[in-house]
């Protein structure tokens, strides 16, 4: 076990150079850069800008050097917010960002896992209907179709909400439902396959028959082997929460991650691009390893290998 | 019995979701932000982006001068009702009889927020600071029209006394001038020419050098009638009262909060919402709703602006102005600001927008679309047969998607003509745009300042933003002889001259002037429509009216 966990880290490190390595050069051959503006700037400015961040260097050495400040962990300056450095603003928006999608991951567990479970207990009745069809709705309706929804009933219409922003508790409440339904939706659907699966399965019909009452067949013993598919989805799905919250962000006008990761490509912020995009990367790859180990825990059959 | 159970634990998951926002619905309805703020006197203004900066010589753009507006204030400031430079830090100014010199008289006992007294040697500093090549201040070509600025500017020389400003004494400043400017005292309300405190900047790094961190809350100095308390990139900043500001007796605001909102349909829910007293912007489908049923919080004001197309004339198709006049001509400018745009713009008819400063453009181009097939003829393309096909290039907009759509059928119908258009992301546009590998471009311009010269100037042969390949000698003339004069009458006879010759020429076909269009909630005082949308705050307060919240403000608008 242990083996496995620092093979994998150390995996992690050529596919972090990567992720550098490609977003720096891509971010280069996009055409236009961070200092175009509708006005024209005159030569002799743009000149001075570009030395003061090394842009009149040679790609190659701009690339080593970018490369060295890396390996300090100094992500660099921002082009657009020109007094932060690339550092600043992911430390500041990083707590919103992990706030929002902790919030929305309680959602979507709260709400998926009771629906799966539901589904699969009583599959083929009216409550697997309606709990597959709400689940099938959470997927299917886009979350820029759900948030302004949702605002448009809660905040504008009942005014218990605010349309947006981020400065009181309860501006937490909106934004965690529309990003967490759509997670409960797949929730729902893997916890009611899973457990489907295990509930066919002989160990459970032997604990029925040992006079195990229902719930507790349910709940202690098909329970665990019906959730392995969520916890291996989590991995990437807890990923997609962090970093999939772009809309959210834009509709909900919230300080996080996603809208620097998307404006930032728009500005040809560089640096800032780079930065977001290896801190996404290093994200979707310590959340896989830990759904690994998580799912090996759970399940005897991998912890014997 | 055990069916019972489960079937109750089941149900009582199901509805678990659904208790938690019943309950979240059964607490009040919280107090709203504008209703907090006209409690408090504190402006909720909505701002399309986060500031670049909050340092007047490296920004460029409006939401920065907004902000900026608050922080700090120059010798002169503006009128609130028309913008006519009124006494700011100075209380009052001599100009030499040739209009080259201009002596500034500061105000007696002016403060920074610090405490520091505010000296003309304070202001000599600044433009030294901005004028300082290695800082790569975007707008110091504002500062040319003083004498020796672009020579320390371009680094022709080291010695600042060459520049011409000088701090008589710690009250008396005295700029010169290469010529008479008149529109000089407005070249002041740009920002690029706002003072800083040299100082606290230096304390926070270098100076002349960009990422200086004094524009930080709590690191930064100014004399305007606010100071910085918060900025939260994406989020807020708030500026508070400055207590040491010269006039701060009359300000009645407490504070400004502004609220960064870049997508325009979520700045609309929120001013609906009650966090904003004005919005910078109202989405296009919204207008008319807005127009319909509160019209009363719609603002449409004119604005300093053109929305026009750059005509690539290094193209051979488009060598030939004739071929220009008729695309001009063939494009139905009333239907496009009727049924496109819909927010009371201007069909453009010349490219300075009306009206300003007094200066109206005499010459026009004319709705024509039998001349403009009478023009194509003549130019060897009776029909529009053998005109090669197009592209109309423009930036990612539905706005100016539907635009490029309609005059692409306007030219098919009119003139036979085809066109494709290209839409390209904004940055890669800008790109493309300047390469000079466009056919038709859209485009759009913003005057710096209120005078004539910030268009025309814009189409002189050496101007960077220029980007047609149109060079005319005698407009240049016209234009370069217009800047040397100090008479009003004299100049826009000039300008007149030289407009008919751009409209002759037509190297851009001018499609709408720009209005600002927003919304304001009615207890918003002293928030006047200005040509460049600029709101000197100290003017502006909040007067609620007992229960004056969006919904009876509807109520009274229905009744008889």
């Amino acid at each position: 076990m242990l083996r496995l966990i620092v093979r994998r880290i150390l995996e992690t490190i050529p596919v972090l150079v990567l992720v550098a390595t490609i977003t720096f050069f891509m971010m280069k051959a996009v055409p236009g850069g961070p200092l175009d503006t509708e006005k024209n700037i005159p030569q002799e400015i743009k000149v001075q800008i570009e030395a003061f961040y090394g842009l009149d260097q040679p790609l190659w050495k701009q690339y080593l050097s970018y490369m060295g400040n890396l390996l300090r962990g100094d992500l660099g300056p921002s082009f657009k917010h020109a007094n932060r450095s690339v550092n600043e603003l992911i430390a500041a928006a990083l707590p919103v960002s992990l706030e929002l999608g902790g919030l929305a991951l309680c959602v979507a567990l709260l709400v998926g896992i009771p629906l799966g479970i539901a589904a699969a207990v009583r599959q083929n009745t009216w409550i697997d209907y309606l709990a597959s069809t709400t689940a099938m709705a959470g997927i299917c309706l886009p979350t820029f179709v759900m948030g302004p929804l949702l605002v448009l009933v809660f905040a504008l219409h009942f005014e218990h909400f605010n349309a947006s922003g981020w400065d009181f508790p309860r501006d937490r409440v909106l934004p965690a439902l529309t990003l967490g339904l759509v997670y409960a939706g797949y929730i729902a659907r893997l916890t009611r396959g899973g457990m489907l699966e295990v509930l066919n399965q002989d160990f459970i019909r032997t604990a029925r028959a040992k006079g195990a009452s229902e719930t507790r067949v349910v709940f202690r013993h098909a329970l665990r082997g019906g959730l392995l598919p969520v916890v291996s989805f989590l991995g990437p799905g807890i990923a997609g929460i962090l970093t999939g919250s772009f809309v959210i962000e834009t509709i909900f006008n919230i300080p996080g991650l996603g809208r620097h990761f998307v404006t930032s490509v728009f500005n040809r912020d560089a640096t800032l691009t780079i930065g977001t995009a290896l801190f996404y990367a290093a994200l979707v790859v310590a959340l896989n390893l830990a759904a690994d180990i998580a799912q090996a825990m759970l399940n005897p059959k991998q912890r014997a290998n | 019995m055990r069916y019972k159970t489960n079937r109750r634990s089941v149900r009582e998951l199901a509805f678990t979701a659904l208790a938690g926002l019943v309950l979240v619905a059964g607490c009040g309805k919280p107090p709203t932000l504008v209703g907090e703020g006209d409690r408090l006197q504190i402006l909720h203004r909505g701002s399309s982006s986060d500031p670049q900066e909050l340092d007047p010589h490296i920004v460029q753009g409006v939401p920065e001068h907004n902000i900026l507006q608050a922080l700090l204030e120059n010798l002169v400031t503006e009128d609130p009702t028309d913008l006519h430079p009124v006494p700011g830090q100075a209380e009052s100014w001599d100009i030499s009889p040739d209009g080259t010199t201009y002596t500034f008289h500061l105000r007696a006992g002016i403060r920074w927020s610090n405490g520091d007294p505010v000296t003309a040697h304070d202001f000599v500093r600044s433009y030294r600071r901005a004028l300082t090549p290695s800082l790569g201040c975007e707008y110091a070509y504002m500062y040319f029209v003083m004498k020796g600025a672009e020579d320390y500017y371009k680094g022709k020389t080291q010695d600042f006394s060459s520049v011409g400003a000088e701090a008589l004494d710690e009250r008396t400043l005295r700029i010169t001038l290469n010529g008479p400017v008149p529109y000089f005292l407005s070249l002041l309300n740009h920002y690029s020419w706002w003072p800083v405190h040299l100082p606290t900047i230096a304390r926070y790094g270098d100076p002349y050098q960009r990422n200086n961190r004094w524009t930080r809350p709590g690191h930064f100095v100014g004399n305007g009638p606010f100071v910085l308390e918060r900025w939260e990139v994406g989020h807020v900043i708030v500026v508070k009262k400055n207590p040491l500001y010269w006039n701060a007796a009359s300000v009645k605001l407490n504070e400004v909060h502004f609220h960064p909102i870049e997508s325009a349909d979520t700045e609309e829910r929120s001013f609906r919402s009650g966090q904003l007293h004005v919005t910078e912007q109202v989405p296009q489908s919204k207008i008319s709703v807005y127009r319909r049923d509160k019209p009363q919080l719609l603002r449409i004001d004119p604005y300093l602006g053109a929305y026009f197309y750059r005509i690539n004339t290094t193209r051979p198709q488009f060598r030939d102005k004739r071929v220009r006049q008729a695309l001009a001509m063939a494009i139905d400018r009333k239907t496009i600001v009727e049924n496109i745009t819909r927010g009371g713009q201007l069909p453009a008819y010349y490219f300075t927008p009306p009206d300003t400063v007094g200066y109206t453009s005499r010459s026009a181009i004319r709705y024509d679309p039998e001349g403009a097939r009478q023009l194509l003829a003549q130019a060897g393309y009776p029909g529009g047969k053998g005109f090669p096909p197009f592209d109309i290039l423009y930036n990612t907009s539905e706005s100016h998607k539907s635009i490029a759509e309609a005059i692409q059928q306007m030219w098919k119908r009119e003139l036979g003509i085809d066109v494709r258009l290209l839409n390209q992301e904004w940055k890669v546009y800008l790109d493309t745009e300047k390469r000079k590998d466009y056919d038709v471009s859209r485009a759009g311009w913003i005057g710096d300042y209120a005078d004539p010269s910030t268009f025309l100037e814009t189409f002189l042969a050496d101007s960077g933003n220029n980007r047609t390949g149109w060079a005319n000698a005698e407009y240049d003339r016209l234009l370069k002889e217009a800047s040397r004069l100090g008479d009003r009458e004299t100049r826009y006879e000039l300008f007149q001259k030289a407009e008919a010759i751009f409209l002759d020429e037509m190297p851009v076909i001018p499609i709408y002037h720009y209005t600002r269009v927003y919304l304001l909630r009615p207890e918003v005082r002293g928030w006047n429509a200005t040509i460049l949308d600029h709101h000197p705050y100290p003017y502006v307060w909040l007067a609620p009216r007992p229960e004056a919240s969006l919904a009876t403000a509807s109520a009274a608008a229905q009744r008889p």
